[in-house]
């Protein structure tokens, strides 16, 4: 059957730890002939750059090749083609579609559709799974195991889609979770839902400082001013949430501090000198988490 | 029992032909009367609301005469008043009488209250999972995942 990757809970517990194995094979070795004759499409309805370089230096790292766009706006979509029509167009000449829309859905719209594997690399404000691919391996390569850990959520944990595939991810793992948020924006009820399903022990704080001693990761978030009905609240929210280097003093050994990027000023760059900092090794491991995708989807072993 | 129930119906006026639509929760009678597009029904219809009853303390009631619904009517009706008791009439006698079933997934008969949702920018069949905790019924958007409460269906 063909497969598609839409939301991360598409994919059960031993398939995504599959992958993540073999994307330690791709970090050993990015580069390698094996996506040869390949043709891949890369459908970027909206700019992104960095998820869509990120996935087209995965396939030519490979070998592969690509046919595209990076906006909607010189396609025939202008011309009002619907999504639907350019999906059963373009599958009949790629191998494999990977696909960025701003409708939330798009993504399991398109991916029924398509005849041809089907990666989701965001809808909306709704999913984007190799995101939360690259966020689990970036800890399982950074504390030697996803089992029993204690992570610490930091910022938007109401809006941050991120966050949300990330925490119901990790509840396969027998997580304690640390939820830092301002009160406007606590993790919602849908999502703690699946921490409690799982009898998961989690806590919440106002103060990042509650938590620091007790994390191994830290996965730090932005929070967006838009995000504030009242601009007095945020004001004064603002400046809580902001990682600096003289923060990490009192903490475990093997922490590591994660964010998604782009960052604005949540992590001051004084952290970034400090062991602790992984957020750009992170980005660099989502090629070759992207790598390993793509070659489990087309059913391609490494 | 059955001369308590057709005691009942009278204080509102018995039926020839047609459906009643027993056990609507309290609240709701508008809501069904639009979702099934009453309002531009033709023929005669009666409105109870407030009506006292022995199960649910307070309930409303539908009648329309000369008047059967269909299989995606009735759907309707469980999604607004899934307590709703349907009781096809003729020629004043109760021909068949079912409860109505929440289904499990109700397909084409609802918007997604997400703007942003690809359902509603594209021709797509909409598709909502019925979430059913501990009675509190929510619909999940099969497309962007996006749950909404009941008292925000709006049929299509």
């Amino acid at each position: 059957m063909k497969k598609n990757l839409v939301s991360i809970n598409d994919f059960t517990k031993d398939e995504i730890l599959h992958v993540l194995e073999m994307a330690k094979k791709f970090e050993e070795n990015p580069d390698r002939s094996i996506l040869n004759g390949k043709l891949i499409a890369v459908l970027f309805y909206e700019p992104s750059t960095r998820t869509r370089l990120s996935f087209e230096s995965a396939i030519q790292r490979l070998g592969g090749r690509i046919v595209g766009f990076s906006e909607a706006t010189n396609t025939s979509i202008r011309k009002g083609e619907s999504l639907g029509d350019t999906i059963r167009t373009i599958n009949q000449y790629t191998d494999m579609i990977i696909m960025r829309n701003p409708y939330d859905g798009s993504a399991r719209y398109a991916s029924e559709i398509s005849t041809v594997p089907f990666i989701n690399a965001g809808d909306g404000s709704n999913q984007h799974p190799t995101q939360c691919l690259l966020d689990l391996y970036s800890i399982l390569q950074t504390q030697n195991t996803l089992d029993n850990l204690n992570i610490t959520f930091v910022g938007d944990l109401k809006y941050g889609r991120t966050v949300h595939s990330l925490v119901k991810a990790m509840t396969d793992f027998n997580t304690t979770f640390h939820l830092v948020s301002p009160l406007e924006l606590k993790l919602p009820s849908a999502v703690k839902y699946y921490i409690k399903k799982n009898k998961l022990p989690y806590y919440q704080y106002e103060k990042i400082e509650d938590a620091i001693p007790l994390s191994d990761i830290i996965y730090m978030t932005r929070i967006q001013q838009e995000r504030f009905v009242d601009p007095v609240e945020y004001e004064k929210v603002k400046n809580s949430y902001i990682l600096h280097a003289n923060m990490l003093t009192n903490v475990k050994p093997n922490l590591k501090v994660l964010h998604p990027l782009p960052r604005v000023n949540e992590i001051d760059p004084s952290v970034d000198s400090t062991p602790y900092a992984y957020y750009f090794q992170q980005a660099k491991n989502g090629l070759y988490v992207r790598q390993a995708l793509i070659c489990y989807m087309l059913g391609i072993e490494v | 029992m059955k001369d308590k129930y057709n005691k009942k119906e009278l204080k509102v006026s018995a039926l020839e032909n047609g459906t009643v639509i027993d056990h609507i929760p309290q609240g709701v009678v508008l809501q069904v009367l639009r979702a099934l597009h009453l309002e531009n029904f033709d023929d005669a219809f009666y409105l109870g609301s407030n009506l006292d009853s022995k199960k649910m303390g307070k309930k409303g009631i539908i009648k329309v005469s000369n008047k059967y619904f269909e299989k995606e009517d009735i759907n309707k009706i469980a999604l607004i008043a899934p307590t709703a008791t349907i009781i096809e009439i003729k020629e004043y006698e109760i021909i068949k009488k079912t409860k109505v079933e929440l289904p499990k997934e109700v397909i084409g008969l609802v918007k997604c209250i997400n703007p942003n949702c690809i359902t509603n920018n594209e021709q797509i069949t909409t598709k909502f999972e019925v979430l059913n905790d501990f009675d509190d019924i929510k619909f999940r958007c099969y497309y962007c995942e996006k749950t909404m409460k009941k008292e925000n269906l709006e049929f299509l």
